[in-house]
């Protein structure tokens, strides 16, 4: 391999994006609550995250110059945690809850209804980009299973009519 | 005096007490009168005298845990205090109520802790996922710090607190106290070696204090109303009150505080109103999903840390989960496999490699396709992932339900693979 | 020392150690993952597992892991008892789940560690019959090959990669059943020790790309014990050999110098040997012809005594084995023999020969300044120029860690908890140079200053330190805030090491650095509870730079009389021998040397600029194909060994130098130029002890460069004959190349690849240590050549002024400022061509856009450079990388003038291209 071929099979595709005045503003508010820069990495992520839906590579890159990090460290934070998405999601993440109390409660039937409603399986978006369905452990709302956590909102008690009026909320409001 | 000092102020169905209302039922005045007149050597003394035994799983005597910091004039200045509101054990519901139900109380068992091993930070590992816990977290803390209970020099004290609220991005392994540590410092939620322990070194290599949300939340009570009033509370061998959950096929799921020591028939035929109708109890997780299955035999049993465990189990996070007789246990068992083989940080490899493995089993198990050398592989990953095989508790938890459900539930296992299908789906 | 019970056995062991690394120094069999001899312990893989047992009377035991375990007084433990046992084949049973079953397709098959725990650990069949986890893999660059497939989740490619070497483009994603090991996206790994990573990794996860690509198994390799002639460090190497083709290097232990790591140059830089460039025939034109015309072997001979039949003058070379230069010096005689570095080189040398004599002072050994606990490092860009020392620097910092972990009594192994414990305390590690380094983000102070302010700066220093040193001229207050901290980290350290080299060609800076270790002497004599003596050493640009002027002591002159003689056409030929003479003198010198119209002879192995002028040009040996002796930094002479033998054109300098009847078969051995030279000369009388005395032993006693397994013996030569072929003779050294002979079971003095039943991974140097991480058993050391005198020196007399005018420094890059291996196609494809840094201050002034280029004119002529501006470049200093191309004694000559050339975007976009290569931390973005 001569250097022009190495360079052209091996250059960096993406380049970082430049990061929002609020999200500037947000990480460095963090900033302060902490000794070490690193330390602030996951909080930034969740930062850009909450602006932009997910974390693309051109933020990772974007949050990794910020924090004056290596962005290859940063993405081995961002791809252990469940809740930092490093794939694109749907305008609305359903959280569904699938651990025990859930399970004995009936989730199954109920995450086979909205796989049906939707056309989607777990990690997967809606064609429209409306719902993402993402399963997450125990929501620590056991006595009020099955329960999914939805647009900020805790969804109890679900059963298929719940489910059928949680959708049909959400095509009203589109 | 009350008998119920960690729900006291709570009542679910409205917003939980601001610093007023907080401080006109009589909050804040154990730490007031602990300013003024306690050494922090006294509050140690006074906590390892409650009795107090942590609530975040492992039962272990939270006196005796703060004891290990060091102290002197050639201990670390900085030391940290944390909250370990990671709460994501499986059927584990009781923190959330602490904290959505009256976040003063924690704010105030955290200065009594921070005041003892004489911290001057204190940081919040609160789950990711508890958005209205987070809301209520700031400004009971933005309230206290208005009214002079946090920041610098608190009440003249010459003693400061800053408490900073972190919310995680959802790993079950972040409840493992050394994981935490490493989440908070921005690293992969690896566990740490033990030793060395927090005590020494901790956050950032300082002094670091990891506690449960209830344990703290046990503190003011002890400090307002002393050591006796606390160990009174208790009904058996163990001091004072605690959460209690029920969840699963029950009338009325839910948590409640009740001493310790109280029958585990009072909480699931009294509380929780006995099993939902149509639904007979096959047996119950005691304390989540990290818990060795008890029987319907073992009701009658008191909920002690000591009498649980002699009975094969832990008590552990108190919130019980029941098996129902509709419910398949393999099915139950495979679920809570699937969690912990999810959540496995990936580190050491009993863990890593050897929890898929058994997730495999199952889903074969429940798809009727499972083999008689099946259970023998599973039988033998008892032992593989047991206690101080693996490098933190995750996996020996994991093998808990697992190992009781084989022996247990044998029968079971054995029919999925006998007649090639689940005898509970239709 | 302790004693412990294993299996009923009682041991002494060292207490401060742990049970795997303690039953391992005792000779016994635990398998093991994650922990590594120098990395230490983190607990992960769980394959160590022992018994172990509270008391005598404690029958049942708890399975404990033996890495993460003190080998306290007392303990009792068991390897075989069956819980134990049962448990490591559980461990290894589930870290195979989803391994390939690639073994024969997988280039650490034979040499994997993985394998042999395997059959250790007792797994041979696979129950797990569900669908394996799969990756996908990244291209890594030149170097480095990714097969993630076979990943056991270890974590030591990135505790190596990044905790151990400081790099930060690698890193462990995902997490349980699919942690992932690689880059967040493809791309060439950044690290200068990337290749350690193929021998870290116990399975085939990272492996040696350039090694694939004319891949062997590790069995049918021919192996010599060699030394790295890439730099003057010295680094013990194991080149193998098959087919006659070079196909690797890989790292040999040596305790005091790299250890278990060599550098990337010294692992891909191999392939020159095999290159495009590479001399194979002996070359003659006569007269005036253009055209060279290849001779025979003999022809060659021929010619070459015919043209040295008169007055001959001799230039060496300090990347020719010591022999070679003996050789040369004997056949020219004394007065016609000349140094083949440059006369500010030569100066230098001086200086640094002194200092290895200076009492009270040490020239630390690699292992040595890990072990320092402040490190001033002067100039010298050590990544880039003696890379093994600078991860040893990099270690150093990690002192300050040792003692904090020590006060809470955390034992050093414990390797995570220390980290964690220590966070980014580090010891001091202060830099004075030109430009930023990648030692960077380990230092405690990057001090940016051009050459002579550096050497102005040394001189505060010493004063600070000691009142008798010199106090400079005109010093200002800043300098003297700066020196005085710089003076108390020395003063407070217990073991203060200083580094620098002689990159810059300057005797004063060496100087320098030797009155600021004088002066911690004396201050350490007066003032200080420590009484050691202070480290300081040079970095050596060759191998043999020290072993040149070390020679040059007994007899020769400076480079710069051979030119004049030459200039002035007194001398019947010239012999240059392994030397281009382009890089040692400016243009105009040369020049006006060869229009002196001696006749000229080169040896050397690889075509290059300089060698095309001459009329006889004789292909020589590489350090892979002769045996030679080499003197390093320290000024320790160490033997390398020859792994094969070349093609019959091919000769060592010193076999053509000394064979003086031109129609004998082959020149005298290496090994009797070497033990006359000894005799002859005190001061040498060591080598005579550097070699096992095994010369003439009988062949059967000798020791094989190929080992038991070595297959194809009959077939290698089918397509030519059926016979078996006639092993060659080796009749210089104690090796035999053959697969018979006395097996180096317990003996590593003549060892090159490891090999111990059941281990047949580089792990098995464990059973060739005294102890783990000790010296190996019977190994050879080398022998260290500089005695220290014992009257102290007084400080020397520098005249350096402060100075703020436009100045120039030479930058050297790893790959390839190295004449040798920049001819290896890996290292190519890693190089760049010449290019010029500066700061963005003179950017501005000059009007130089980032990437553009710029014409820099000195009193001799000009060049143009494409230009990158970086954050970390002293004020008034421009930074010439010269590529080999660049006449650099041109540029270090007087005044220079920059100039912008006009800038045009598509040689803007051009040298982008090119610099996105250079992973240059500190430049500027593209848009400043
Ligand atoms: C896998 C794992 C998960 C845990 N999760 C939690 C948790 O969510 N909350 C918690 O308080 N403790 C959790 N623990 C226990 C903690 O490690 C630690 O023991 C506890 O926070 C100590 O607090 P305490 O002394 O107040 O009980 C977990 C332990 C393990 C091994
Ligand atoms: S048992 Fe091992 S892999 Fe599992 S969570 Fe703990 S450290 Fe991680
Ligand atoms: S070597 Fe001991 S756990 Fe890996």
């Amino acid at each position: 391999m001569t250097n022009s071929q190495l360079i052209a099979s091996t250059a960096p595709r993406v380049q970082a994006r430049t990061l929002t005045e609020q999200e500037v503003h947000d990480i460095e508010h963090e900033l302060t609550l902490y000794p070490d820069k690193r330390a602030v990495g996951l909080e930034a992520l969740k930062i850009v995250q909450k602006h932009q839906g997910w974390v693309s590579d051109e933020s990772l890159l974007a949050v990794a110059n910020f924090l004056e990090m290596s962005a290859h460290e940063l993405d081995g934070v961002a791809t252990f945690f469940n809740l930092i998405f490093r794939q694109p999601v749907g305008r609305k993440v359903m959280l569904f809850c699938n651990s025990v109390s859930c399970y004995i409660m009936g989730c199954e039937q109920i995450k086979a209804h909205i796989s049906e409603r939707l056309g989607i399986d777990y990690g997967e978006t809606t064609a429209d980009g409306q719902f993402t369905l993402i399963p997450v452990p125990c929501l620590g709302d056991c006595d009020r299973a099955p329960v999914m956590l939805m647009d900020g909102e805790q969804q109890r008690n679900l059963s298929i009519e719940k489910i059928n009026e949680i959708l049909a909320e959400s095509a009203e409001r589109e | 005096m009350t008998d119920t000092p960690l729900t006291k102020n709570i009542d679910m169905k409205r917003e939980p007490f601001d610093f007023g209302l907080y401080r006109h039922a009589g909050g804040y005045d154990g730490v007031l009168r602990m300013l003024k007149e306690m050494a922090p050597a006294d509050v140690l003394e006074t906590v390892k005298n409650s009795g107090l035994k942590g609530r975040g799983g492992a039962g272990f005597p939270t006196g005796l845990k703060w004891s290990f910091v060091p102290t002197g004039e050639n201990a670390p200045k900085t030391k940290y205090l944390v909250v370990n509101a990671d709460e994501m054990e499986p059927g584990t519901f009781k923190d959330r109520l602490l904290m959505e139900g009256d976040p003063h109380l924690l704010i105030e068992g955290m200065l009594i802790a921070a005041y003892t091993i004489q911290a001057n930070t204190a940081y919040i590992f609160l789950r990711g996922e508890y958005l209205r816990a987070e809301t209520l977290l700031r400004t009971a803390i933005g309230q206290a710090k208005e009214q002079g209970l946090l920041g610098k020099n608190i009440q003249g004290s010459g003693f400061d607190l800053e408490i900073i609220l972190h919310t995680s991005a959802g790993r079950y392994i972040c409840g493992e106290e050394t994981a935490l540590l490493n989440a908070l410092e921005g690293k992969r939620a690896n566990p740490r070696a033990k030793p060395p322990f927090p005590q020494v070194s901790g956050l950032w290599g300082k002094p670091t204090i990891v506690n449960n949300v209830e344990t703290l939340c046990n503190l003011p009570g002890i400090i307002r109303y002393g050591t006796q009033w606390y160990k009174d509370l208790g009904k058996g061998e163990d001091a004072g009150t605690k959460l209690f959950g029920v969840s699963g096929r029950v009338k009325h799921p839910g948590c409640w505080e009740l001493p310790l020591g109280t029958p585990i028939r009072e909480l699931v035929d009294g509380l929780a109103g006995g099993m939902s109708d149509g639904y007979q109890l096959r047996a119950f997780l005691p304390g989540g999903g990290s818990t060795d299955f008890l029987l319907p035999e073992h009701l009658d049993l008191t909920l002690d840390y000591d009498v649980i465990g002699k009975a094969g189990s832990r008590l552990a996070t108190g919130t019980m989960i029941i098996l129902d007789d509709h419910t398949c246990p393999v099915g139950m068992v495979g679920n809570l496999m699937r969690f912990f083989s999810h959540e496995s940080c990936g580190w050491c490899t009993p863990c890593r490699d050897g929890l898929p493995w058994v997730d495999s089993i199952f889903r074969r198990l429940e798809s009727g396709q499972g083999q008689e050398s099946d259970l023998q592989i599973l039988t033998e990953h008892l032992e593989y992932l047991g206690p101080g095989r693996t490098f933190c508790a995750l996996a020996p938890g994991a093998m808990a339900p697992l190992g009781s459900a084989l022996k247990h539930f044998r029968d079971d296992f054995e029919a999925h693979i006998r007649t090639g299908a689940c005898p509970w789906q239709k | 020392m302790a004693k412990i019970s294993v299996d009923g056995i009682e041991y002494d062991v060292n207490p401060e150690n742990n049970l795997l690394q303690e039953c391992l120094s005792q000779g016994l069999d635990l398998p093991y993952f994650c922990w590594h001899p120098c990395m230490g312990s983190v607990g992960a893989c769980r394959q160590c597992a022992v018994k172990q047992y509270r008391n005598e009377e404690d029958k049942k035991g708890t399975i404990v892991m033996a890495c993460m375990t003190p080998a306290s007084d007392g303990s009792i433990i068991s390897i075989n008892d069956q819980q134990a046992t049962d448990f490591r084949s559980h461990v290894i049973e589930s870290l195979m789940i989803s391994h390939p079953h690639d073994c024969p397709v997988c280039e650490e098959g034979g040499e994997c560690h993985l394998q042999d725990m395997t059959q250790m650990s007792g797994h041979n069949y696979r129950r797990y019959d569900f669908k394996k986890v799969t990756h996908r893999n990244q291209n890594l660059g030149p170097f480095i090959g990714h097969e993630m497939n076979r990943c056991i989740a270890c974590y030591r490619c990135v505790r190596f990669y990044n905790d151990y070497a400081g790099g930060e483009d690698l890193a462990a994603l995902g997490s349980h059943h699919h942690v992932y090991f690689g880059r967040h996206e493809e791309g060439v790994l950044e690290n200068e020790f990337s290749g350690n990573l193929a021998e870290v990794c116990p399975t085939g996860v990272f492996t040696d790309k350039t090694f694939s690509a004319h891949y062997t198994r590790k069995w049918d390799l021919q192996t010599a014990p060699s030394i790295c002639a890439g730099c003057g460090v010295g680094c013990n190497t194991a080149p193998g050999e098959r087919y006659g083709t070079l196909r690797r290097v890989v790292n040999r232990y040596h305790h005091d110098i790299n250890g278990y790591f060599i550098c990337d140059r010294g692992r891909f830089g191999y392939d020159a040997n095999s290159s495009k460039q590479r001399v194979g025939k002996a070359l003659y034109r006569h007269g005036q012809e253009a055209e060279f015309k290849p001779l025979s072997s003999l022809e060659a001979k021929r010619q070459f005594a015919a043209m040295t039949g008169g007055d001959v003058i001799g230039i060496g070379s300090p990347r020719a084995t010591l022999e070679s230069n003996i050789a040369l010096r004997d056949r020219v005689g004394v007065e016609n023999f000349y140094a083949g570095f440059s006369d500010a080189q030569f100066d230098c040398l001086q200086e640094v020969l002194k200092s290895l004599r200076e009492p009270g002072l040490y020239c630390p050994d690699v292992r040595q300044i890990e072990r320092s606990d402040c490190v001033l490092v002067v100039n010298e860009d050590i990544t880039n120029t003696s890379a093994r020392l600078a991860l040893a620097i990099r270690q150093a910092g990690r002192n300050a860690a040792t003692d904090l972990a020590n006060e809470a009594r955390i034992p050093l192994w414990q390797d995570a908890a220390v980290r964690e414990l220590a966070q980014n305390t580090r010891s001091p590690l202060i830099i004075v140079s030109p430009q930023g380094s990648r030692l960077d983000d380990v230092a405690s102070a990057t001090h940016l200053l051009q050459l002579d302010n550096q050497i102005h700066l040394l001189q505060a220093v010493a004063h600070a330190i000691d009142p008798d040193a010199l106090k400079p001229t005109a010093s200002n207050e800043v300098d003297e805030a700066l020196s005085s901290s710089i003076a108390a980290q020395l003063c407070q350290a217990k073991n203060p090491c200083l580094v620098s080299g002689i990159s810059a060609e300057s005797p004063a800076l060496v100087k320098a650095c030797v009155n600021v270790a004088k002066a911690l002497r004396a201050y350490r004599k007066h003032n200080s509870a420590e009484q050691n003596p202070v480290a300081l050493c040079f970095a050596m640009p060759e191998a043999n730079s020290l072993g040149m002027a070390l020679l040059l002591e007994t007899g020769g002159k400076p480079l710069r009389a051979a030119l004049q003689r030459l200039a002035s056409g007194s001398a019947d030929a010239a012999i240059v021998m392994e030397n281009d003479l382009s890089l040692r003198t400016s243009q105009t010198a040369l020049a006006e040397a060869m229009a002196g119209g001696v006749p000229l002879i080169v040896m050397d192995q690889l075509h290059n600029r300089f060698n095309e002028q001459a009329q006889l040009l004789l292909p020589s040996s590489s350090v892979f194909e002769q045996h030679g002796t080499w003197i390093n930094y320290e000024g320790r002479a160490q033997s390398s060994y020859q792994v094969f033998r070349p093609s019959e054109d091919i000769l060592a300098s010193y076999e053509r130098l000394s064979a003086l009847d031109p129609m004998q078969e082959c020149g005298v051995s290496s090994e009797l130029i070497m033990q006359e030279f000894a005799r002859a000369n005190d001061a040498f009388s060591a080598l005579t002890q550097l070699r096992p005395p095994r010369v003439g032993i009988s062949a059967s006693l000798k020791s094989p460069r190929q080992s038991h397994r070595f297959s194809g013996r009959t077939a290698m030569h089918a397509q030519d004959h059926v016979h078996e072929s006639q092993q060659e003779q080796d009749r210089a050294s104690a090796l035999a190349f053959s697969m018979e002979g006395v097996m180096l079971q317990k003996d590593s003095s003549l060892m090159a690849s490891p090999w111990s039943p059941a281990w047949n991974s580089n792990q098995s140097i464990s059973k060739f240590q005294q102890e783990i991480n000790g010296e190996l058993q019977q190994g050879s050391k080398g022998e260290l050549l500089c005695v220290r005198q014992s009257t102290e020196t007084a400080y020397d007399a520098i005249s350096a002024k402060r100075d703020e005018k436009l100045t120039c420094f030479i930058i050297s890059q790893l790959f390839g400022s190295d004449e040798i291996s920049a001819n290896a196609p890996a290292i190519q494809a890693r190089s760049l061509g010449p290019y010029a840094c500066i700061g963005q201050e003179l950017a501005l002034a000059c009007g130089i856009r980032q990437h553009g280029l710029v014409d820099i004119t000195t009193q001799t002529g000009r060049v143009q450079l494409p230009v990158i501006i970086r954050r970390q470049i002293a004020p008034n200093c421009i930074g010439i990388y010269p590529a080999n191309e660049v006449d650099k004694y041109a540029l270090l000559l007087g005044e220079i003038t920059l100039q912008a050339v006009p800038d045009e975007d598509s040689h803007i976009a051009s040298s982008r291209a090119m610099f996105d290569h250079l992973l240059i931390k500190d430049a500027l973005a593209r848009e400043a």
